[in-house]
Order: structure tokens, then C-alpha cells, then sequence
């Protein structure tokens, strides 16, 4: 049984270096993740794996949600994927480009990028650099209706040098690029021929490069997916692989423990069954970690919120260690900060949080916050009253709520809890700033790269007007320069530093108050080899290519 | 009769009419949207959202939209999933045969035991048996069927290993004995919970029968008391209880919500839940459309059968 999986990444950090990234990606991947360990056999025997929601956008590139990602892995490949230590390593591309090799130019701009002339679409047509072109224009066609196009809209300029060869130049500097093709998986260009995008056959019954192919699907039930015994990498070796949605986690579960699915994937073991679960016998059931993190989030355009008192007060009587521990069984880490801990760019040495009911009474006291007859704190005519939204139904956050309440109370504050439906919660309410402050769980990061300018920057608020996702409208100036200086290196070494002033700016001014980051518990029959965390993609099937029955 | 069909029709009609127009408000009024799980990931900014949005056609105006969705229906067009873009009836369709399987099942196992026990009950009325019914119903009324549901599962499938713990079928195989196999705890859980109505509703109409003037005459007749059961007292006791199953047949297609979800059954309740859960407007507006016309056609059915049944009655 191990515990949290933790990666040494800051005794790596000379491989992050992205001229370095490419020769690490001839380094065989560790116990076999990116599947170059193990001799190929031919495919054989079926996994069941449980999803409590139902994957059904298959076109990688429609809008979707994480657990859609668990298809697109398995039937698509990107040109670089992303390994646990935040290693890139080649998938349809020959090598990662890189500064080194030739792939990047020394300023970032021009990329030059070799692919593999062995690999094939599922319908037996060759990948070809035209696939690569073709997926990057489809991103930035005006009337496809792209999910993302974060990073490709800089690309201009794609030229097809060989079928195995191409190039594009970036509009800007932008060094989470190689995170972001990371996750842009290569679509077949034949399959769009003549067809409007948004409603092409292809988009339900999707031909990819990848280790399985998409055999059946029941709707609400579950999909079946095929080994791809022409796969150009190592893998697969299982011959199905069954997704199953169970949208009930005690249900889930319960099917767990009868072994009726053989893998229990997104949303996880609850932390309640925690202690159960582990002792099961023949059943392998760890701890991961996960890139979300758990917050309080401040509306910073409420009058309350605008005093930083409020916010260190709110913060110093938060009773952190009790929820975890009382509430989550002490299954996540603590944090101080939006950045994973596996993140080589995470600060360790944030001013660790304090529990003090007095302290947070003498420090609003010392604001000019004084206690009404209700006994509830104002200043200058503002009530340090005010709503916690989250999804209802939610009943660990629901007693979270209740928690953080009871103790607020003690120091004059008035917390009312709000609860709405999930498409109402995080509709127009969260991203136009109606709510006061919310009890939410985020990932800042996409992949590997410490980018999180669509949610700090000033100008990413769409309540002032921005257009990212700065939904807590924070501005700070500093933050800002970090963001921007941040975006447009490519030296790791030069980043870090950045990021890890960035991280001091914002624990300092608490647009958020951080609880714990996300541990997530799945679980899976002893023999099931394969599985294994990755702090840098949101999906348990991420590498289903090399999962396998011993 | 034509007259009357015709009038049940155009009724019918504006029934459909007004209910599409209430559903399709409703619906776009509710704050959030089809959109609004995406706000989340990451890179995925307002302006996204808001040209995702755009080209979908969610920001025209409402009575546009609303217009342009029912001439797509008059047209037999009920419009395609945001979630998986393909065309609603195919879906409805998809979720149909689970429900019907299950609900079918379980419904013909309940109205059978259901009415045996009801009858029994009414004619042995204050009887050991009677009593006992009852308090099984009660039990049965009152029991949550998401934990009878797991207490099954826990005895059936954990404890004894008996019956799986849940799915229509094991991938992969799918043939009927595997499906009667899935079909049994779920069936049973269902049929259990619904007894209890049927059973009570015999036992009040059989009741109503057994003390009317012409039971007695037909007793006096010299008739056995079991030609007088099932010819005079359960022929005419049946009448109120087809008007019930009329009014179950939508029920029936609708799903069973709780036990779809422990059982991991891919009928049209678990169908409903999901699409409300993602605002799948089209999927949303084309259930509620077909429950619609189910809950009409039910009736209908119902009532032309009690008029077939009943000679007393005439629809005119």
C-alpha cells in the first residue's frame, strides 16, 4: 500500500529544461508508463473500468469535460505526451522538439517539428504531416466550435515540409505551447473531407492513431474499446477495455467490492471508505495526487472583501486541520497555494496557515471592524455579512459550509449558505461574479506548465470586462508582470523564481483561501498493472495503452 | 365515437401545445445553461463560451429559438443532443427498451401478486392474511428503494453471489439469459416497492364490489362463491384499476429514476437525470414532449377500454 504518490521533480529539474526534454524521452519511462518497458504480446484479456459520468464528446477538440478525455487518450495520441515527472516525451512526433534539436528557434518563434512515418490512422490511411495541419486550422476555423485555442491562436504560417516534416511560426513567445500540444490531439484530415466540422460522422465515430479504437457505445450505459494491434508505440496489451458509467460513487463502490468492474476511476473512493477500502482483500487501493485544489473564493469586487484585514481574519479563523482531518479522514495535503506540490514550480516555503480564533478578533478589532448589536462586525456601513455558494447536493462541502459558519460566527462574522445546482452554480453566477464567495475546487494549470495567467491577470475578469477566467476579479500588479515575464521564458530555471514570487503575491493577498489540494483514491483488482497517477492530466486512462493484466 | 376522438384530439393538441411552450420557458429561464460545465477547465475563457454559445444559437431570442424548434418537431425533426449530437429520438429510442424491459417485468409481476392480494385481502377482510398485507404494504410504501435496492445488492450479490450486482448484461455476451439473470434484482426491488399500491387499490375496489346490491343477488342465486368471485365481484372491481394502469402507462416509460441508478440500468429515468444534469435542452424538451403524449395517450387508452369493458359507459 503506498501513500501519497509523490515525484521528486526538484531533484529533476536540470530535465525540465525543454533542451534537455529530448534527450530525456530516449530515457526508458519509469516501471514502463510511457510503455517502453515491457515486450509486446499479442493484446489479451478485458478491464472494466467505472466513471461516474459518461464520456460522449469524442471529437477531442468540441467542448467536453475531463472524463471525455479518458476516450481521447485511448483512441487518440497528441505529437508529445507528458509523463508524472512532467517529462514530455514523443508520441506522434519523432523527438520533442526542442531548442537543442532545432525543433524551437533560440526566441521561440519558429517550430520545426519531425513526425513518425510508421504510424497509421484506424481506417489503415497513413498519419501524415497533413493531419497535423489540418488539426491546427481546424482549431482556429472560425466556425468550428473549438473548446480551446489557447496557445494555437498564436500559430501562423504551417508548412508542410514532408509528409514526416512540419513547420509553423508563433505570433508571440508563449512557452506553455509544448504543455498545450501536449494535449491537442491529432485528428485524421480525410475524415473532415467535404463535411462541415461541427457535424461530421466522425465526431461519433471517431478514427484515431491511438492504442484502441472505438468499438460500440451504449448510451448511458457504457463504451467498448478495441486494442489497435497496428499501434506504432508499445501497447496495447489488453484486448477491450470496457468504460463504465456509474453515475452513483456508493454504487460505484458497491461494484467495486462484488468485482463486478475491475477499476474505479473518476470520481474515486470516497475519503470515508478510505480506511474499508484499503484492507480489501485482492484490491490495490492508493492515494494520488490530483492538480485541483480545494478554496474559499472571494468575490474581490464585494465592499467586505476589499479590506485585506477581512480576508487575513477570515483565513486565521478557518479551521483548516479540523476539516481535514475530521471531514476528509486526513487523505489531501494542506496547502498554502494554487500550485500542485508534485509542480516543480511549487513553493515550499509559504508562511504555513494558523488557526487563531483571538488573533483574527484582534485583527479585525484593529480594522475598525466593530461588533454590532446583533453581534455582527461593520464598517463605514458594510455588514461583514455574506453568502458561501456551492453545488448542492454536495453534502462533504455542505458540512464544510456548516463548519466554516460556526466558527466565523465566533469572530463576528454572518456566513449564509447558498447552495445551487451544479448548472446554475458554475454558470453566469460564478463567471460574472454574482456570488459573494463560493466553496470551490480548481486547477489552475494546464499540464505541466506553471501558466495560470487566465485566472490571476488583471485583465482576465469577464466581470470587469476581461475575457479568462479571473472569476474572483483579482488585480494586483505585480501578479501581473510575474504572469506576463512568466509566459515568455523557456528557461525553467529563469521561470521558476517568477512563479514562485507569484505564489508569495497571492497567499499574501488571499483572493482565495486555501484549504487542501486534491488526493483522489482509485481503486483496482490486484494483477491490474498499469495505472498510475499523473499529476499532469486530469484522467486515470491517460496511458490505458500500457495498463495490463500479471 | 369519431366525434369524440376528434375532439380528444384537437384537446390533445393544445394540452401539447401549452406544455411545450411552459416547458421550453421554464427551461431557458433557469439560470446557467448547457455551457456552464465548461467553465471550469482550464483555457476555456468567456469569450469561448460566449461564440460557443453563438454558434449553437443559444443567445437568439427565446421565441425565435422556440419557433424554430417546434417547426423542426411538426417536421419530425426533435433536434440533436448538445452532449453527443446525435438526433433525440434515436436516444429516447436507445433508453426505451431498458425501461420497457424492466418496468414491463416488474409492473406484470406487481399487479399480479398486487391483485391476488388485494382480492384476498377484501374477501377475508380482518383476517390474518388481510393484516399482514396490509402491513407489508405499508412496509412497502414506505421503504426507500434506493436502500432496498443496496440491501439487495448486499445480500444477493456481495453476501450470497448469486445475482450480479447490477447492469442490463455482461459486455460482451448479452443474450436473453443473461439479461433475465441482470433482470432479476432490479425487477424484484421494483415489483416489491409497487404491490403495495396495486394490492391496495384492488382491496378497496374489491371492497366497493363485495357490498353492492347485485353480488348478493348473485349469491342468492345459488351461484358458487367462486363464480361470484371472479364472474361479479373481480369483473367489475377491475374497472377502476384499468383507469390506474392507463394512468401508469407513462410512468411505466418514464422510467424507474432510483432504481435505474442503483442498478446501473440505462433506462430513461437515469436518461432524464442526466440530460437535466447538463441542460441538454433538446434531449429535455423531447422527453417531456413524449411523456406528454404518453400521459394523453394513456388516458385515451384507458378510457376507450373501461367504455369497451363497462357497457354502462358512453364516450359521446
Amino acid at each position: 500500500m503506498t501513500d501519497t504518490t509523490q515525484f521528486t521533480l526538484n531533484r529533476r529539474k536540470t530535465l525540465m529544461l525543454m533542451g534537455a526534454a529530448g534527450l530525456t524521452s530516449a530515457v526508458p519511462g519509469i516501471g514502463g508508463l510511457r510503455g517502453a518497458a515491457f515486450a509486446k504480446d499479442a493484446p489479451s484479456g478485458q478491464v472494466i473500468i467505472g466513471f461516474s459520468q459518461e464520456p460522449t464528446v469524442f471529437n477531442p477538440h468540441m467542448p467536453h469535460i475531463e472524463v471525455d478525455d479518458g476516450i481521447h487518450y485511448a483512441i487518440f495520441d497528441p505529437l508529445v505526451d507528458v509523463d508524472p515527472d512532467g517529462i514530455f516525451y514523443p508520441l506522434l512526433a519523432a523527438e520533442v522538439p526542442t531548442v537543442e534539436n532545432g525543433g524551437i528557434s533560440a526566441d521561440g518563434l519558429n517550430w520545426r517539428v519531425k513526425l513518425r512515418d510508421d504510424a497509421r490512422w484506424h481506417d489503415g490511411t497513413p498519419f501524415a504531416a497533413e493531419d497535423v495541419k489540418f488539426t491546427l486550422d481546424l482549431l482556429n476555423d472560425p466556425d468550428f466550435r473549438a473548446w480551446r485555442r489557447v496557445g494555437t491562436e498564436f500559430v501562423r504560417d504551417i508548412e508542410v515540409v514532408s509528409p514526416t516534416e512540419i513547420t509553423w511560426r508563433l505570433e508571440q513567445a508563449y512557452a506553455p505551447f509544448l504543455a498545450i500540444l501536449a494535449s491537442t490531439f491529432i485528428v485524421p484530415k480525410h475524415a473532415f473531407d467535404g463535411v462541415d466540422p461541427n457535424e461530421a460522422p466522425f465526431n461519433n465515430a471517431p478514427i484515431g492513431t491511438g492504442a484502441f479504437k472505438l468499438k460500440n457505445r451504449v448510451p448511458g450505459d457504457h463504451i467498448e474499446l478495441e486494442a489497435n494491434t497496428d499501434y506504432f508505440g508499445d501497447g496495447p496489451y489488453l484486448e477491450r477495455a470496457v468504460i463504465k458509467y456509474i453515475p452513483d460513487m456508493t454504487v460505484m463502490y458497491t461494484q467495486f467490492k462484488t468485482g463486478d468492474i475491475d477499476m474505479l476511476a473518476l470520481q474515486w473512493i470516497t475519503p470515508d471508505h478510505y480506511e474499508e477500502a484499503r484492507n480489501l482483500p485482492d484490491r490495490v487501493v492508493e492515494i494520488v495526487g490530483n492538480p485541483f485544489f480545494e478554496s474559499i473564493q472571494f468575490n474581490m469586487e464585494r465592499p467586505q472583501f476589499k479590506d485585506p484585514a477581512v480576508r487575513q481574519a477570515l483565513y486565521l479563523a478557518l479551521d483548516k486541520p479540523s476539516i481535514i482531518e475530521a471531514l476528509y479522514y486526513d487523505v489531501p495535503p494542506v496547502t498554502e497555494t494554487f500550485m500542485p506540490r508534485e509542480s516543480y514550480y511549487y513553493n515550499d516555503a509559504l508562511p504555513a496557515h494558523e488557526f487563531s480564533i483571538d488573533k483574527a478578533n484582534a485583527l479585525l478589532d484593529e480594522a475598525g471592524w466593530a461588533r454590532g448589536a446583533d453581534g455582527v462586525r461593520e464598517k463605514d456601513g458594510v455588514r461583514l455579512a455574506f453568502r458561501n455558494s456551492t453545488t448542492s447536493g454536495n453534502e462533504l462541502r455542505e458540512q464544510v459550509q456548516q463548519f466554516v459558519q460556526q466558527t466565523w460566527a465566533e469572530i463576528g462574522v454572518e456566513m449564509e449558505i447558498s447552495n445551487l445546482p451544479p448548472a446554475v452554480m458554475w454558470g453566469d453566477f460564478w463567471s460574472m461574479g454574482q456570488y459573494d464567495t463560493t466553496l470551490v475546487g480548481l486547477g489552475v494549470l494546464a499540464g505541466p506548465d506553471p501558466d495560470c495567467s487566465d485566472f490571476f491577470r488583471s485583465d482576465a475578469s469577464p466581470a470587469l470586462g476581461g475575457t479568462g477566467q479571473n472569476y474572483w476579479a483579482y488585480q494586483n500588479a505585480e501578479a501581473d508582470d510575474l504572469l506576463a515575464r512568466g509566459a515568455s521564458l523557456f528557461s525553467p530555471e529563469e521561470r521558476r523564481p517568477l512563479y514562485l514570487r507569484l505564489q508569495e503575491v497571492i497567499r499574501e493577498d488571499l483572493p482565495f483561501l486555501p484549504i487542501y489540494q486534491y488526493a483522489v483514491i482509485p481503486g483496482r483488482k490486484a494483477g491490474l498493472e498499469g495505472p498510475h497517477g499523473n499529476i499532469n492530466n486530469r484522467i486515470d486512462t491517460w496511458n490505458l495503452r500500457s495498463w495490463r493484466w500479471v | 365515437m369519431t366525434r369524440y376522438l376528434l375532439s380528444r384530439f384537437w384537446q390533445s393538441l393544445v394540452l401539447l401545445l401549452l406544455v411545450s411552450v411552459i416547458g421550453f420557458l421554464v427551461l431557458n429561464l433557469m439560470p446557467g445553461g448547457p455551457l456552464s460545465q465548461y467553465t471550469r477547465t482550464p483555457g476555456m475563457t468567456r469569450e469561448m463560451l460566449d461564440r460557443i454559445a453563438e454558434q449553437m444559437g443559444l443567445n437568439r431570442p427565446l421565441p425565435v429559438q422556440y419557433a424554430d424548434w417546434a417547426w423542426n418537431l411538426v417536421q419530425g425533426d426533435w433536434g440533436k443532443s448538445y452532449r453527443d449530437g446525435r438526433p433525440v429520438l434515436t436516444i429516447i429510442g436507445d433508453h426505451l427498451f431498458a425501461t420497457l424491459l424492466l418496468m414491463g417485468v416488474s409492473t406484470f409481476f406487481a399487479i399480479v401478486i398486487g391483485a391476488w392480494m388485494g382480492i384476498r385481502s377484501a374477501v377475508k377482510q380482518g383476517s390474518l392474511f388481510d393484516h399482514s398485507a396490509t402491513v407489508i404494504a405499508m412496509v412497502g410504501f414506505s421503504v426507500p428503494t434506493f436502500w432496498l435496492g443496496l440491501i439487495a445488492i448486499f445480500i444477493f450479490s456481495l453476501w450470497l453471489g448469486w445475482l450480479p450486482a447490477g447492469n442490463m448484461y455482461t459486455v460482451g455476451d448479452g443474450s436473453a439469459r443473461d439479461i433475465a439473470v441482470h433482470l432479476i434484482l432490479p425487477a424484484a426491488t421494483l415489483a416489491l416497492v409497487s404491490v403495495a399500491t396495486w394490492s391496495q387499490y384492488m382491496r378497496t375496489a374489491t371492497l366497493d364490489v363485495i357490498s353492492q346490491d347485485f353480488v348478493r343477488t348473485a349469491r342468492t342465486k345459488g351461484l358458487t362463491p367462486r363464480r361470484v368471485l371472479m364472474k361479479h365481484i373481480v369483473g367489475n372491481a377491475v374497472v377502476p384499476m384499468i383507469t390506474l394502469a392507463g394512468m401508469q402507462l407513462p410512468t411505466l416509460l418514464g422510467g424507474a429514476l432510483v432504481t435505474e441508478t442503483v442498478f446501473t440500468w440505462p433506462g430513461m429515468g437515469r436518461l432524464f437525470l442526466d440530460s437535466l444534469g447538463y441542460q441538454d435542452y433538446p434531449v429535455i424538451m423531447g422527453l417531456l414532449m413524449f411523456s406528454a403524449i404518453l400521459v394523453l395517450a394513456g388516458n385515451l387508452l384507458a378510457d376507450l377500454a373501461i367504455a369497451f369493458i363497462d357497457p354502462r359507459i358512453r364516450l359521446d
